[in-house]
């Protein structure tokens, strides 16, 4: 039988034409051809290139601030962006610099977004690769535990790790990264069960490979792109939630800041200080952009449709 | 099947006349030219067949006259396609929408996936009708049961209120035969149609579209990778090879006297019941890479002789194997039945031979083959190999056993790890049990599998899709081989491929028996392939094994009606009037 339509005929013919045929010896993997069409995408190419700009300056930043970023100038209190005096973005209500301040709230904004995201990354693949896998009791018990733990509502979850634990920044690592693996967890299950019965799975096994070999040379890899893509559009979601917690007062404590904490003292004197709000909300608005776009061109060149 | 003899060629009035067609495709460092300067007619109620290996621009073709080529990245860059007289290239959009469907349709290969599975098979026809006839709903149902009547569905009242996943594959396949003919076509486009079907319902589709044409008076243009296929159907033959056409003719001229190497290695490659060579000829017997003719030398015509290996000793045995799928019902889930998907099996295979299975879809014969290699669990027997019982082997006596017993599959698409590379997919098995001493020595061994396989060793960075489905083919061999293991199961291991391809992976398998002393079971559908493959042949009906005898004797006098039936489904690879002729020669 031949499961194979038309279109891939036409994938076929531009395949085997003895052009193609003569490409050099050397392999081409998958991420490489990935890589091509994503180089072809303007628009997630010039969000990569923002975004680098953006963790560049995240890190070395503050360097070039003879500012602290918890030093108050009694002398500057809400001051508009002043070059002279080195605010680049002005001072806050309290006298602090913004420019520094933006950049160290930068810095907590995105470590969450990736420890939370790697959190979710390994505990939800690892979870979903097996439940998929081995299926049957298994895998029904495992998606119960992840439908009780997705029927806690998380506002609840945090207030309450709040009052159990203290507030601390590593608390909301773990408590955004426990409750995102849930999603990572599903996705990663329902590819493996259509990976499952792949019959490339199935010479593994005829080959006498072990379970966990079966999980993590032939599945997870595979999962990747999928992945890849997830993770991108995870971050900021990540990111917007620790804004949300921190505009509700639940996230990171003075002197510490996050962009969702700065956006929301901004919010407060908008009206005689804009410039607290607009720096902070153009740096979140950026770099969220940025991540979406990556992960729309990268969905589009791993799409294994277009191989 | 026809009686009348075909004069092919009239050229009267043709009702499709191609002409100097070239489509190409812009990818994002070449131009790719797909059909370079095809004409041909295809005549009023009459049928054409075209016929190429995959990628030879067949498809572009029909597409191009459906006006389906997607541009960009197509580009049609000459030519014109004369509909009685009128050119569909010159068609605007809307125009071309109303001539499809309507005054010319087309049947794809995959059933499975042509039907919509959401709506129920009525409403699929009668949409036709609606959009293009302009019927009332009520109308149209009326029409589209009458038309289910006409492609032979049983009991259309009903079956018109059926979802797709409520048919078989053949039916499913008379349905899109039904949604094609709704409008009455003037031609009608079959895409491979019946390849994805099993031989018996193939021959009663191909019968159903021979008095459709007689009743309907289409012109049909049938393409297919399999020449045998369109023997008994076709007026005119247009063979393409490397998006050119390269040989046209009636029928009957391009059997018995064809020109193009490319075509006599086409009609030599496909196993016949009877009179094969020792090796099946491939293209590449006739026509060398720059597409030169060559001679092929006289021992290659050398016939197949099959040694009697029942004196071997027996390397497995099968007692009594029964493999069941409960069926669970109600609201606790307790088993209701069982589907007997293999049903008290017992056989025997000796070491050095080949044992063929067939038959249809469904019928057991791969679950009994994975059965035999503990994919699947047994519900009860027993299966003995060189002397151990499998049946209750585990851990590491299991994966030891697993480096002795083999499996390929169907799917050479599926069945290699898209994100490994090719030496990374042959040394893994190596890894697993201990075969070489490190990777230097592993990757040596890979490289000499590839050779073993007629493949470039200096392949071995490359990844799967990066070859075409004969060369995955091939490497799937490599890597049942890396384990050096004595028997391998090859489940229906040919029969994605093109016939051209089918008959150079059939002949390494036997040039690998031959070499290294393998023993195979070869689960096909395909009986002629079994026939020229195996040394026994077993049938398979409904999860028994009807009847276990040489391939010749089943062959010849077969035992049970259901065998007799299969054979006679064979499609025969060459017109009935000349079958004669060849036997008298041979």
């Amino acid at each position: 039988m031949k499961p194979k339509h038309t279109n891939d005929d036409l994938m076929e013919t531009l395949a085997t034409t003895p052009a193609k045929v003569m490409l050099a010896e050397k392999g081409q993997s998958l991420w490489h051809h990935a890589w091509l069409r994503l180089k072809q995408n303007r628009l997630a190419i010039a969000s990569a290139i923002i975004l680098a700009l953006v963790v560049v300056l995240v890190i070395a930043g503050p360097m070039l601030s003879p500012h602290q970023f918890d030093a108050i100038d009694w002398e500057q209190m809400s001051v508009p962006p002043d070059f002279s005096s080195a605010h680049y973005f002005g001072t806050d209500a309290m006298g602090r610099d913004l420019f520094v301040r933006t950049l160290y709230g930068g810095r907590i904004s995105l470590l969450v977004g990736l420890v939370a995201t790697l959190v979710s990354l390994i505990i939800g693949i690892t979870y979903g690769a097996i439940a998929g896998f081995f299926g049957g009791r298994v895998d029904s018990f495992m998606m119960r535990v992840v439908d009780i733990l997705y029927a806690l509502p998380f506002m609840f979850l945090v207030i309450l790790l709040m009052v159990v634990f203290g507030r601390n920044i590593y608390l909301i690592f773990a408590a955004i990264g426990a409750y995102i693996w849930l999603d990572m967890a599903r996705i990663v299950r329902g590819q493996t069960l259509s990976l499952r019965h792949k019959e490339f799975i199935e010479a593994a096994e005829a080959l006498g490979a072990s379970k966990t070999r079966i999980i993590f040379k032939h599945i997870v890899p595979n999962l990747l792109g999928i992945v890849a893509v997830y993770v991108t559009l995870t971050i900021p979601q990540v990111i917007l939630v620790e804004s949300f917690l921190s505009f509700l007062g639940l996230g990171v404590q003075e002197p510490f800041t996050s962009w969702g904490a700065l956006v929301n003292e901004g919010a407060q004197d908008m009206e005689i200080a804009p410039w607290s709000l607009i720096f902070p909300a153009l740096f979140l608005a950026i770099t969220l952009f940025s991540f979406n776009f990556i992960g729309d061109g990268l969905r589009d060149a791993l799409d294994p449709k277009d191989r | 099947m026809r009686s009348t003899p075909k004069t092919g060629n009239a050229m009267t009035d043709p009702l499709l006349s191609i002409r100097d067609l070239t489509v190409q495709f812009q990818t994002q460092d070449e131009t790719i030219t797909a059909v370079n300067h095809v004409s041909f007619d295809i005549p009023k109620g009459k049928t054409v067949g075209l016929v190429g290996e995959s990628g030879s621009g067949k498809s572009v073709t029909s597409l191009a006259i459906m006006g389906l080529i997607p541009q960009p990245p197509g580009r049609i860059t000459s030519g014109e396609l004369l509909f009685k007289g009128e050119d569909l290239l010159k068609k605007s959009e809307s125009e071309m929408r109303k001539i499809r469907g309507d005054r010319i349709s087309m049947i794809f290969q995959e059933p499975m996936t042509s039907l919509n599975p959401v709506f129920r098979i009525g409403s699929q026809i009668a949409e036709v009708l609606m959009l293009h006839r302009g019927m009332r709903k009520k109308e149209a149902w009326e029409k589209a049961e009458y038309l289910l009547d006409q492609v032979g569905i049983p009991d259309p009242k009903k079956k018109i209120r059926a979802y797709p996943h409520e048919l078989s594959g053949g039916q499913k396949q008379r349905v899109m035969i039904a949604m094609a003919i709704a409008c009455e076509p003037e031609l009608l486009i079959c895409d491979e149609p019946t390849t994805a079907l099993d031989v018996t319902i193939q021959k009663q589709v191909l019968d159903l579209m021979l008095d459709l044409q007689d009743k309907y008076h289409m012109g049909m243009l049938f393409i297919t990778h399999d020449l045998g296929v369109i023997a008994d159907l076709a007026d005119d033959v247009v063979v393409m090879y490397r998006s050119n056409i390269v040989e046209t003719g009636p029928v009957d001229t391009i059997f018995t006297n064809a020109k193009h190497p490319y075509t006599k290695g086409l009609i030599a490659c496909r196993p016949l019941l009877e009179g094969n060579p020792r090796r099946l000829l491939t293209v590449a017997d006739y026509m060398d890479e720059a597409g030169n003719e060559k001679i092929v030398p006289a021992e290659r015509f050398e016939p197949m002789v099959k040694e009697d290996k029942s004196g071997n000793p027996v390397l497995l045995e099968v007692k009594n194997l029964k493999t069941w799928f409960p069926v669970k019902g109600g609201f606790f889930g307790t088993t209701k039945d069982h589907i007997k998907a293999v049903d008290d099996v017992s056989l025997t295979v000796h070491k050095g031979e080949t044992l063929g299975l067939v038959g249809e879809s469904g019928c057991g014969k791969t679950t009994l083959g994975r059965t035999i290699l503990r994919l699947q669990s047994a519900t009860d027997g027993e299966v003995i190999y060189d002397g151990t019982s499998i049946m209750d082997l585990s851990g590491e006596a299991l994966r030891a056993m697993r480096s002795r017993m083999q499996i390929i599959f169907q799917d050479p698409y599926s069945s290699l790890n898209p994100r490994m590379t090719i030496g990374d997919i042959l040394t893994e098995p190596m890894a697993i049990h201990g075969i070489g001493d490190n990777k230097k020595d592993r990757y040596a061994r890979a490289q000499e599998l590839m050779r073993k396989v007629d493949l470039k060793p200096e392949q071995l960075s490359r990844h799967p899709h990066e070859f075409s489905g004969g060369q995955r083919q091939r490497i799937c061999i490599a890597r049942a081989l890396a384990v050096e293991p004595e028997f391998i199961i090859c489940d229906e291991s040919v029969s994605a491929l093109d016939v051209s391809v089918q008959a150079q992976v059939l002949n390494l398998l036997l040039d690998l028996q031959e070499e290294m002393g393998l023993t195979y079971i070869f689960i096909s559908h395909d009986l002629s392939v079994v026939n020229f493959i195996s040394d026994r042949v077993g049938v398979m009906y409904q999860g028994r094994l009807l009847e276990l005898d040489t391939a010749e004797e089943i062959y010849k006098n077969p035992k049970t009606d259901y065998t007799r039936n299969l054979l006679a489904a064979i499609p025969k690879g060459i017109p009935k009037s000349l079958l004669q002729q060849r036997r008298n020669t041979l």
